[in-house]
């Protein structure tokens, strides 16, 4: 079952006079558990595509099913739903909430999502556990490391339990050994059935993926399957 | 997102930047609190006002020599020329009057008193037996005057508590005669401390037979006849048998001029009212300044929240979510302003009450009501607009802003 189907996708943006296709008649299908690198200079419409997918933007003429469902045509609220329950986002400069305490910000969607505090608490606790944030819950951001901001952050794109994980240049503003230890949480979230899809101008981290899209010019210039398993796998046994 | 959790998530908001939430908690507290002490302040000299004609005692209609004339020149003057004096035989006309229960003429002067070498100006009050039960007054030694002491001139006098205490110290007075002028009067009474009423201070003061004080001014005519209806519903019918009688002892002429305490009391009542009402809406213009200062500070913060916003936003937040954690925050920082401000006000008007303790600035309630509900509106309302900002914020170019 395709989790995501991208067909005829255009999406322009009108820059004064000149108008500017970030997307230009994109076809793109996506299987559930995929683990994907889109990888691209700087605007190839990469990080187009990406919001694209997020439902943070809506194209200009082509459809979007998400998990069967054509989602183009959904309101704002309807599209905030998919997005609450069904997608996380990873972002390069983390977006954590500064004033917010690393427990509060793995909260927040939950508390969006209206959740008993009960259960919140108990699921942030888990959470806290999993990603070894346990003695770092009452720290806010900007008390935290680095990897431990971006670990708070995936702790937080997966507490709803998503579907698939969206992540924009995750070990962007993280040094070589977090960056690493990042990608590893990712891609053990990848392995129970996630799917994972990395935005990079990182050949390196990109190579890491079973699957690579080239992006140029608003448009897939290739499309390799089959590169990362063994890279991942190695990384299974390495870990493991 | 529950209420619950939006009020939460407000308060950590506001909590989260102390300085711009003290500043906006302070800017509505000033005004709530200026709307408070300044209203307190009005209706704080309005009663002062209400209760000094008060004071007066109850039920009064007052006649004054001469007719009042507003819109100018009036030609009957022209021809009549100077009114009738008013006399003490005027005063006998009305009491007979079926409304009124007791009249007291009143004539007044100032003189010299003297007693065991020390001197003091008084003033003098030429006034019959019910005079103490017109003002309502009380003695606090002797008596007051006889109906047949205050009808003739018998050298009798009651005197004021600070006479008492200048002139004769510790020692009673009673008994004791007290120079006026060039004439010796003895002292039956002293009065009870009362203080201020109608511009004249009853403590300083010098009660003589009326009689007595018209022999010493060498005059016929009185200062007032003050009339005492008997109830206060016949106030109307005793000021009409009043002017009644005058006219017809006046040879038909309506020389005099007859007010009633409660008109009096009314027109103060009203202008000191107004004079409150405009103090309040000037107050009320520091409350709509806060309520801009509000928004202002409300856009600020969405303009530096922005990344936050784009991020409920990826996190799933529909748009009135947003809208409604920033009008939350608002109402919340207006909320906190209000009752700060309500509690400086009325600590204000303790410290007025205290400094001028004559003065009873208390707060009227609908003063506080309204600068309680203007300072929760405005805050709100002003909210509305950065609120509805923030919702409408495109998630993309949101958090793509740090």
């Amino acid at each position: 079952m395709p989790l995501i189907e991208l067909t005829g996708i255009e999406r322009v943006f009108t820059l004064g006079d000149s108008e500017v296709h970030a997307l230009h008649a994109l076809d793109l299908t996506l299987e559930a558990g995929e683990y994907v690198a889109i990888m691209g200079p700087s605007g190839s419409g990469k990080s187009t595509l990406l919001n694209l997918i997020g439902l943070l933007d809506r194209p200009n003429a082509g459809t979007y099913r998400f998990e069967e469902r054509d989602v183009t045509t959904l309101s704002a609220d309807e599209q905030a739903r998919v997005r609450r329950e069904r997608i996380g986002f990873v972002f390069q400069s983390f977006h954590l909430v500064p004033r917010l305490t690393a427990a509060e910000n793995i909260t927040l969607p939950l508390m969006l999502a209206g959740i008993e505090p009960a259960e919140r608490v108990q699921r942030v606790k888990q959470a806290l556990a999993d990603f070894g944030l346990a003695d770092r819950a009452d720290h806010r951001p900007d008390q935290l490391s680095g990897g431990q901001r971006q670990r708070v952050a995936i702790a937080r794109a997966t507490i709803m339990r998503p579907a698939m994980i969206l992540a924009d240049e995750p070990t962007g503003n993280l040094d070589r050994a977090t960056g690493e230890e990042v990608m590893r949480l990712l891609e053990v979230l990848n392995a129970s059935g996630v799917t994972l899809v990395v935005v990079t101008h990182d050949a390196a981290l990109g190579a890491r993926a079973r699957r690579q899209i080239s992006m140029e010019d608003g448009g897939k210039v290739a499309d390799i399957q089959g590169a990362g398993p063994r890279a991942s796998q190695a990384l299974a046994n390495g870990s493991g | 997102m529950t209420p619950t959790d939006t009020l939460r998530f407000a308060i950590r908001a506001a909590t989260g930047y102390p300085l711009r939430t003290f500043l906006m908690v302070l800017a509505m507290s000033i005004g709530v609190a200026a709307v408070v002490v300044l209203t307190a302040l009005g209706d704080g000299a309005r009663r002062y006002v209400v209760d000094e004609f008060s004071s007066l005692g109850s039920n009064l209609v007052i006649v004054l020599p001469g007719r009042s004339e507003t819109g100018g020149f009036n030609p009957v003057n022209a021809i009549t020329g100077t009114p009738r004096d008013l006399t003490v035989e005027d005063a006998q006309a009305i009491t007979r009057a079926p409304a009124v229960l007791r009249t007291a003429p009143i004539t007044i002067g100032t003189s010299e008193a003297t007693y065991g070498g020390k001197l003091r100006d008084v003033t003098i009050l030429g006034a019959t037996s019910d005079y103490l039960k017109i003002r309502q007054m009380n003695l606090a030694q002797g008596r007051f005057f006889s109906d047949e002491e205050s009808s003739g001139t018998t050298a009798v006098a009651v005197i004021g508590t600070k006479i008492q205490s200048e002139l004769f110290g510790v020692d009673s007075a009673i008994g004791r005669v007290l120079r006026v002028g060039d004439r010796r009067f003895r002292i039956i009474g002293i009065l009870a401390q009362s203080g201020q009423g109608l511009g004249m201070n009853a403590d300083e003061v010098v009660i003589l037979p009326v009689a007595a004080a018209q022999a010493m001014f060498n005059t016929n005519t009185l200062f007032r006849i003050l009339v005492e209806a008997r109830s206060r519903a016949a106030i109307e019918r005793a000021r009409t048998q009043t002017l009644e009688i005058l006219k017809a002892r006046h040879d038909g002429e309506e020389d005099v001029t007859v007010i009633t305490q409660d008109a009096v009391l009314a027109t103060f009542d009203r202008i000191l009212g107004t004079l409150t009402y405009g103090v309040a809406g000037i107050a009320a213009i520091s409350l709509a300044v806060a309520g801009i200062l509000v928004m202002n500070v409300m856009l600020v913060a969405v303009a530096q929240r922005t990344g936050e916003i784009g991020l409920l936003k990826a996190l799933g937040a529909p748009g009135a979510t947003i809208r409604n954690a920033f009008l939350a925050e608002a109402a919340l920082l207006s909320a906190t302003g209000a009752f700060l401000g309500y509690a400086l006000g009325q600590a204000g008007a303790f410290a007025l009450r205290t400094a001028l303790p004559a003065l009873p600035a208390y707060p009227p309630d609908w003063a506080v009501v309204a600068a309680l509900a203007t300072a929760l509106i405005t805050g709100l309302l002003f909210g509305v607009l950065p609120a509805r900002q923030a919702a409408r914020l495109d998630p993309v170019q949101a958090l793509s802003k740090r």
